[in-house]
């Protein structure tokens, strides 16, 4: 099953060389990867996504802790958490009625244009994983010139933090 | 305070550690911190002749000692030949430092002369590893390294120095950290103590038990306390190849070791147990055979200070994460509690008939009891590592290089203290033994130190023949000398149909006698069983002098047992070329 597992880790050189090198020497896979310094300049936090049982989950989780650099980390899918991906897709958008389409599309899944070409558009649209797929799946009538996503990133929902003083 | 260079900072930082002996070479990149080394360090530097070697030494030593190895290299193909050594250390988990050098900050990603990648090259074999950015930070970098090295599950550390970083005409303020916190860094201290009753109540309540313990016991040094609970408990003990000496290999309580090529009874009583403690040990794929067969009617308790190592094949029941000393004094004083309260535990009538049981298979396979060899006058290799026992009394620093030559070893020399035994488990380095041998010398130079290699190994690094000659270490190496890569012969012959692909060199192996006298050192032959012990103690009674025994042994002969496998269990064994269980 999929997981999403989130690290806080050292903003330091070569520390998510650690955590990507980790996934390949072991076998594992990652299926999505987000990565930026947290309000904390020194700490970055990282999101990935991978699939596997309990037992290469579990292993998973030792492995990363083991990492020098890596502070903490919590499997959010083991509790109620929100995740969000982001996309920038552009396609094409020409003529009136191309157009027309793309923005109420585009309006039905609650996403902006965020660029106008005289045969493009480029549209911003933020959401769990499967919104972006169908949203994908929707526009699939239409010429997709290019798909960029952030990669999922995640939170637990409440009073749970991912923070480096517990308190 | 005191101002120094970067390359000074290192020489004296290494001073400050207590660091006993540098294993390295030099080279452009390190060429400052050799200066400051010449100039002012306390600190003996061993010149090797391999970089392979440097790591080896310093594995040697650390193995030996308990205290990390300390390697020297320079960037670029320095850098890349202690891989292998630190790859051996770490699959080990042996302390180690590593200090390479690397081309200047402002020519790195230029591909420029001598320039690799180190940190990346080392990243999957190394604890952790360190590129110095700011000389000013070379004193709490070299701090963080050793720490880490030692702490936790040991391991190597690398950390890579851009020599602009070691200029002597730049100076900083000098300060050796007493102590380092590394706040994403926090080894186990203790072992949850719900868990340890857990583990004492199952303990106790064992009919068959085992105690299954690894190299963790060795490095966590916790040999005394493992062998007061076995004693007090009176239950058999196995140990891993990296175990060995962790119990005393002489004392009736112990089974020899396990795995592929365990004693029949270790294994046996593995198969049949029904608790497991096992101890700084990982259950890999050299123990276990296949992991679903694994020891089916056992509940496993199982200690170690890294929680990677729990679960990770076989799964365990009552998981205890912390240092074996702890969780040893721990459970044992759990284990006195209970027995207070009910004295008639361990269930006495079980283990009896448990010890009767385990007497049977040794008396029907066991190679320390039944072994008989044939009359002829040539020579088992068996044989010369119980030579070797005898005259050093078995109380020699063992090294091995990897094939039948160390199966013999572990086997054979019933090692009696922790840390005696010396060889690469995990990683299985041909080339290991010989300078694994010069750090162990170094380190205690009034003890007898053996390398026990065969004619394939030993010319891995045979090149250090010339740094024993340097450094004075008259170590002994008894070559075990079948004229074929003897384990990849085995395998040949047991699943290839003697196909010998690669596995021969007859023609083309050197005088080794002549060679060692090159080298200024003694060769002797040894051809037949009438003249082994002779010899063997001719060579031992040479203190000054590196000796090498070339000891012509029986070509043919395979170590046994050895599991079956595919789909065999711990108990599917081979017990000689045509017996089986």
């Amino acid at each position: 099953m999929r997981r999403i597992i989130s690290i806080l880790m050292e903003n330091e050189p070569g520390a998510l060389s650690r955590v990507v090198g980790l996934f390949s020497q072991r076998g594992y896979n990652i299926e999505t990867l987000n990565v930026a310094p947290t309000e904390d300049a020194t700490l970055s936090r990282l999101t990935l996504t991978t699939e596997g049982d309990d037992k290469t989950i579990e292993q998973i989780t030792k492995q990363l802790n083991k990492l020098v650099d890596v502070v903490k980390l919590v499997d959010l899918s083991e509790g109620a958490h929100v995740e969000r991906d982001m996309m920038l897709i552009k396609v094409r958008a020409v003529g009136g009625v191309q157009r027309d389409e793309v923005k109420r599309t585009t309006d039905i899944f609650r996403g902006q244009i965020v660029d106008v070409g005289p045969s493009v558009y480029t549209i911003q649209l933020t959401g769990t994983g499967e919104k972006l797929d169908s949203f994908v799946v929707a526009m699939s009538e239409m010429e997709i010139l290019e798909v960029v996503r952030s990669g999922i990133a995640g939170i637990a929902r409440g009073e749970k933090v991912l923070r480096l003083k517990s308190s | 305070m005191e101002m120094l260079s970067g390359g000074e900072m290192i020489a004296r930082a290494l001073e400050d550690e207590g660091v006993e002996y540098i294993f390295g070479y030099p080279g452009g990149a390190v060429l400052h911190i050799y200066d400051a080394l010449f100039k002012s360090s306390k600190v003996p530097h061993v010149l090797v002749r391999h970089e392979q070697a440097a790591t080896h030494a310093a594995d040697g030593y650390a193995r030996a000692t308990g205290k990390p190895g300390v390697v020297l290299v320079t960037s670029g193909p320095g850098a890349t030949n202690a891989v292998t050594g630190i790859a051996t250390a770490y699959m080990d988990s042996i302390p180690m430092v590593v200090l390479s050098g690397q081309v200047a900050s402002h020519l790195i990603g230029e591909d420029a002369f001598q320039e690799t990648d180190m940190v990346g090259i080392s990243r999957p074999i190394v604890k952790h590893s360190f590129m110095v950015r700011n000389p000013e930070d070379i004193p709490a970098t070299i701090k963080k390294a050793f720490y880490l090295a030692t702490s936790g599950r040991p391991g190597p550390v690398v950390i890579d120095i851009p020599k602009d970083a070691t200029r002597p005409d730049l100076k900083f303020e000098y300060h050796y950290p007493e102590s380092v916190k590394i706040r994403s860094y926090s080894p186990a201290q203790r072992g949850h103590s719900g868990q340890i009753k857990k583990a004492a109540r199952l303990l106790l309540s064992a009919k068959r038990p085992m105690i299954y313990a690894g190299g963790g016991v060795v490095q966590g040094e916790g040999s005394a306390l493992l062998t007061e609970l076995a004693q007090k408990l009176n239950y058999p003990v196995t140990n891993t190849l990296m175990g060995l000496g962790a119990y005393p290999g002489t004392d009736r309580q112990f089974l020899g070791m396990l795995g592929m090529h365990g004693l029949y009874e270790a294994n046996m009583a593995m198969h049949h147990s029904d608790v497991i403690l096992a101890v700084g040990a990982r259950f890999d794929d050299r123990v276990t055979n296949t992991v679903s067969k694994f020891c089916p009617g056992a509940k496993i308790i199982h200690i170690d200070i890294d929680p990677t190592s729990i679960s990770k094949t076989v799964g365990a029941d009552i998981p205890i994460v912390g240092p074996v000393q702890s969780v040893l004094s721990d459970l044992m004083e759990q284990v006195a509690l209970l027995q207070k309260k009910d004295p008639q535990l361990p269930d006495a009538a079980a283990l009896q008939k448990w010890w009767q049981q385990i007497d049977e298979w040794r008396d029907k396979h066991g190679l320390w009891t039944g072994r008989r060899y044939g009359e002829s006058d040539s020579i088992m290799p068996q044989q010369v590592i119980e030579s070797l026992y005898r005259v050093t009394q078995g109380d020699a620093y063992v090294t091995s290089d990897v094939g039948q030559h160390q199966m013999f070893a572990a086997q054979y020399y019933r090692f009696d203290q922790p840390r005696r035994w010396i060889n690469s488990g995990g990683l299985g380095t041909m080339g290991f033994g010989l300078p694994a041998a010069i750090g162990a010398k170094l380190a205690f130079p009034d003890k007898d130190v053996a390398c026990v290699t065969g004619e394939g190994s030993i010319q891995m690094n045979i090149q250090e023949l010339s740094t024993c000659t340097q450094y004075k270490t008259p170590v002994k190496i008894i070559n075990l000398r079948n004229n074929y890569l003897g384990m990849v012969k085995q395998w040949q012959d047991m699943q290839y149909e003697g196909r010998y692909a690669m596995s021969t060199y007859e023609d083309s192996l050197p005088d080794f006698v002549k060679l060692m006298e090159a080298y200024g050192h003694v060769g002797i032959q040894v051809t037949k069983l009438s003249e082994l012990d002779a010899k063997m103690e001719e060579a031992f009674a040479m203190k000054d002098k590196l000796v090498f025994l070339d000891i012509f042994i029986d070509r043919m002969e395979h170590v046994y047992p050895m599991h079956i496998a595919p789909n065999g269990s711990m108990k599917d064994m081979w017990l000689s070329k045509n017996e089986r269980t």
